[in-house]
This record gives structure tokens, sequence and C-alpha cells, in this order.
């Protein structure tokens, strides 16, 4: 596979671009979706951005060199979902990604068992996660994407997905654990 | 309380991703640490949680239609694009000839208002639609003669009927649906648990030989025009019956 013919001037693809781009990148509009879903917290929003994504991936389509089709698209999704937040919900984006890691017990296998067997208070929990941290508990838990996908589709250094993945989990737990008091007066 | 391999090495080895060796170096830890233990038992928990949750959404069907037409847009035009330019150029040949040599035979070539095409994503959704519960027939028969009369009235044109269950494609029935904004009759036949759609309108344009099939997202259609009728078959069956059925309707 090879994207040698990007030179090709007409900016409409052809039929071949068409049947490789179905056959490679369409299978994976659930995972675009979803990941937008969870970038965005909404799903109106996320059929707009994904369906900006998709097509923006089809013209970018001839750049693409074959490999992992799915990474591929999920770094346009996210980038197409940042882009929107950016200029729609700028303030969902300040959160200090790198803040210290205060390690603190983990609450017991049993109460959490618990609290993540109530799918809303779930769907809550992750939404009260900061973007970057939703991200990739959505690409690891739900997507079931490995460390290096995931590094390729948030460009952080793959050494930091692991760390990364350790504090988004961290605070799940904690967001799952707390009273729906403590959740409430948190806001976002 | 800080195991040092809470940091490290327990995420990575809960998601599968440590080499051998440092996996079994895990290993070892977790038999002495019960902070890292306990830690496991919850970030397992908190897995299995999530992944039985539920909380994967996955696309609408109407996401799916808009990024269709979409990629239709930025597509060179399917059912039009899959014929060479030089086979264009032999069909005007080919009309020019016939028109000077029959002018009287061929009156409507005068004509050269041309609809635009049909392309192959409008086929294939009107194919989805009509599997859905109640969207198949409007008249349910396999009876040619119950089918073609129906459509009396209704359409234009007469579509042509004929039932092919000895060859093994039974007529299921007959409805009306809309192709690019024109009326056209759908026929339905069933090839084994599969069901084929033809598609009829009238036509303008000359006869056509059956085009060799296109195939986009597990569906195969073929295309003819036939004595002033244009004809697609649209079905999830394998090319080569489709192409079996268009060439029973085409004799």
């Amino acid at each position: 596979m090879s994207g040698s013919d990007q030179g090709r001037g007409s900016d409409l693809l052809d039929v071949q671009d068409r049947a490789r781009f179905e056959q490679l990148v369409l299978p994976h509009l659930d995972a675009a979706f979803n990941l937008a879903r969870w970038l965005l917290r909404s799903r109106a929003d996320s059929e707009d951005v994904a369906q900006e994504a998709m097509l923006r991936a089809y013209r970018f389509f001839r750049g693409f060199h074959g490999g992992d089709a799915r990474a591929w698209l999920l770094q346009i999704v996210r980038n197409t979902c940042y882009t929107w937040l950016e200029k729609n919900r700028p303030v969902e984006l300040m959160t200090e990604f790198d803040e210290e890691l205060h390690p603190q017990p983990s609450a017991s296998p049993e109460a959490l068992a618990i609290a993540g067997d109530n799918r809303d208070r779930l769907n809550r929990a992750l939404e009260t996660l900061p973007p970057r941290f939703r991200e990739v508990l959505v690409l690891r838990e739900l997507e079931g994407c490995s460390y290096k996908e995931i590094a390729v589709i948030t460009s952080i250094p793959i050494g930091t997905v692991m760390s990364a993945l350790a504090r988004a989990r961290q605070r799940l737990q904690r967001a799952l654990t707390l009273s729906p008091a403590q959740e409430a007066s948190r806001g976002l | 309380m800080g195991c040092d391999y809470t940091r490290t090495a327990l995420h990575g080895y809960l998601d599968g991703e440590l080499d051998a060796t440092r996996a079994a170096e895990f290993e070892r830890h977790l038999e002495g640490c019960r902070e890292c233990a306990n830690t496991l038992g919850a970030e397992e928990s908190l897995r299995s949680s999530l992944q039985r949750s539920g909380l994967y959404e996955h696309a609408p069907i109407s996401l799916r239609k808009k990024i269709r037409a979409d990629l239709d847009a930025a597509t060179a035009p399917a059912i039009a694009s899959r014929i060479p330019v030089w086979r264009w150029f032999a069909v005007a040949a080919a009309i020019l000839i016939v028109a000077s040599v029959s002018w009287y035979a061929w009156p409507r070539l005068q004509s050269s208002a041309t609809s635009s095409p049909v392309t192959a994503a409008e086929i294939i959704d009107a194919h989805i639609r009509s599997l859905q519960p109640g969207h198949l027939t409007d008249v349910a028969s396999t009876d040619q003669h119950t089918v073609k009369p129906w459509f009396n009235g209704k359409l234009a044109f007469v579509p042509p009927v004929k039932d092919f269950t000895e060859e093994g494609f039974p007529l299921i029935g007959g409805r009306l649906d809309v192709l690019n904004g024109q009326d056209v009759a759908a026929l339905v036949y069933a090839r084994r648990k599969h069901l084929i759609n033809v598609f009829v309108w009238p036509t303008k344009e000359p006869d056509t030989p059956i085009h060799p099939p296109g195939s986009r997202q597990g569906y195969q259609w073929v295309h003819w025009r036939h004595q002033g009728m244009e004809f697609c078959a649209v079905s999830d069956v394998s090319a080569s019956d489709l192409h079996e059925l268009a060439q029973l309707i085409y004799q």
C-alpha cells in the first residue's frame, strides 16, 4: 500500500480511492464517533464533528501510507474535536494535565464494583474527568487501543502513556467514590 | 504509602504492556506487596465495570448517511465513472451513426435532455431502506400477473415484470420508490435467503449491455439499459447471482 500517488492534481478522489477508503477507514466509524462523543460529551455535537473528521480523513487519504488505519483516523478525529472545543468550549481545555499525582489509598474493589455497576454514575464520573484523562481511558478501556496506538492518537510520548493512564484511573476512582454532594460541588 | 511499583509497573502489567521479564518481576513483587495487590484488584474491578458498562457509543445511521453523501460529493460519480471514456465515445459514435441512418426510427434521440445519473450510493440506500420492516413491497405477490397490473396508473411507464421461480429467483413483489427525485418501479426478487431489488425507470439513452457488477459495502449492483428502460439490480448476493438475474430480465 502506498500513498505515492499524492501528486495527482484533482481535488476529487476517484472510485479506487473511495473503495480503499471504505475498506480501510470507514469500518472505524464507530470508533471515531465513540471518541468524539466522549471528548465532546454530546451526541449531537459529536455527530457533526465526526462527520467533519471523516471528510477531512477522506481528503487527506492519499497521504495515508498504510499501517494502522484506526489510529490514523482517530488522530484526525481527536484533532478535530480539540479544534472544536477550543472554539466552542475553551474553558474545558484549561485543566492542567500534568498536575501532581498524589498517591492515595485505592478504594476497595468491592466499593468500586458497587459504584461501577451503576451505569449512570460511571458515565457521570467519566464525564467529570478533564478531556485528556478521559480520552486515554476511553481509548484504552472502551476502544482497546495499545499504548503505541494511544501514543499515536494523542501525540504523547509512548513512555508517558502508562503514567497518563495511571493518573486517569486514579481520577476516575476518586470521581466514582465521591458522594453525590461532593460530585455536585465539583461542577464539571 | 507509595510503593514504587504502583507507579512504574502496575498499570503496564494490568494492560499487558510489560515484557515477559518485567511482568514476571512484578508478579514476584505482587506476592509480598499488599498495596499493589489491593490497587491491582481495584483497577481490575474498575476495568471490568467500564467494559461491561455499555458506555461505548455506536455511530447512528443518520451519521453514516451524511458521511456517504459527503464522500459522494468528494468522489467522481460512481456509475458514470465506471464506464471507461472510450465507451462513451463509442456510444456517441453509435448514436451518430444510428441517428443519421435511421432518423425516424429513433426520434427521441434528438432530445438532448439527460437527467443526472443515479449514483450507486442512492441505489444502495434505496435497497437498504427497502429492507426495513414494512418497506419491502407495496404489492406482495409471486404472480407476475398481479404485480404488473398493480403498477398501472401509478407510474407513467409499464415496467417489465417476470417471475423467475424456476430459475431460482422467485418474484416477491413490487413497490414504488424514488431515485434521484424520479419515480421508479422496484421489483423484489429472492435468492435463497437474500433479497434483490431491481429498480426500473424509463430512459431516452440508448441500450447498453449489462455492465460488469459494481461493489460497495458488501452490496453488488449491475446496471443496463434495454428498450427504453434503465435497470439497476442491487443486492448482497454474489455478483454472479446478480448477473444471472440481470441476464434473465434482459432476455
